[in-house]
């Protein structure tokens, strides 16, 4: 057992214990908050395995701007908590036992002896430098020109979507 | 330490995501849940780039950041829109096409 193993086994233990606590906790900003958490130990993972800056990236877009919409979002409504509606009874524990059989498909698909020595090659060692901001943005703006460009168009759908969507109707007739 | 583990906590985190969407009625917790998954998603794709030593995993992720940006700009916006003309946002009184 070396340091990174335990590092990653409390790391892996706070992130689906923080998902969980999400999909059970009743007030809504509780479960914005839990995913918060469960993103920055998604952060750590990135750090050991070597991607420092989409660790970076990771902090600031997702637990930094998505999550703040989130909140802002929430609060906004004022829908933190649901009030009880009827709902159809066998759904919950129904949706529970296709999660597992979900699992387990990807357990066996993961465990089968044919495919392992496919899949997963030894791990390797890319060092940081390798990875560091200066190379990805050498593979952005030159391997990766056109998805670049076209994600930026994307965004500004986006945006104007938003702007259109949450703009107030005018009953002008 | 195998690639293995990190691809077994994303395929954790990916059902706990999917149950997520089938269990909650909150539309917000609903858009969340689906957040986790493309989280679990990208985690795979760090875990085979640094097994694989390809730059080309990292800067897929940086396009499901950016793909995840403008979904939750867009999708927060339809629940904003979909709360002013329905007053709620449970998943199971949203039934009707028209209001």
């Amino acid at each position: 057992m070396t340091v990174d193993v335990i590092l990653f086994f409390i790391l892996a233990l706070i992130s689906v214990i923080s998902a969980v606590s999400m999909l059970l906790s009743r007030n809504a900003v509780y479960s914005a908050l839990f995913l918060i958490i469960n993103f920055g130990t998604i952060a750590a993972f990135y750090l050991m395995l070597g991607a420092p800056f989409l660790a970076m990236a990771q902090v600031t877009v997702y637990a930094g701007a998505i999550m703040v919409l989130f909140l802002f979002v929430i609060m906004l409504l004022g829908a933190e908590q649901l009030r009880l509606s009827q709902s159809i009874g066998w759904q919950q524990p129904l949706a529970i036992i296709l999660g597992a059989i979900l699992l387990i498909e990807a357990g066996v698909i993961l465990f089968s002896t044919q495919s392992t020595a496919a899949l997963l090659p030894p791990f390797s060692t890319l060092n940081s430098e390798a990875a560091g901001p200066m190379a990805i943005g050498t593979a952005l703006f030159n391997q990766y020109l056109l998805p670049f460009e076209i994600t930026s168009v994307l965004l500004l759908v986006a945006m104007i979507g938003a702007i259109v969507l949450s703009k107030t109707e005018k009953r002008t007739g | 330490m195998p690639v293995t583990y990190y691809i077994i906590l994303s395929a954790i985190l990916f059902t706990l995501g999917a149950t997520g969407v089938l269990i909650r009625r909150n539309a917000i917790v609903i858009f969340m849940s689906v957040e986790l998954m493309l989280n679990a998603a990208n985690l795979a794709f760090v875990a085979f780039a640094k097994s694989y030593e390809a730059l080309s995993g990292q800067i897929f992720v940086f396009f499901v950041m950016t793909v995840a940006a403008a979904e939750v700009a867009v999708g927060l916006a339809l629940i904003v829109a979909i709360f002013r003309s329905k007053h709620s946002i449970n998943v199971d009184e949203l039934t009707s096409l028209r209001h």
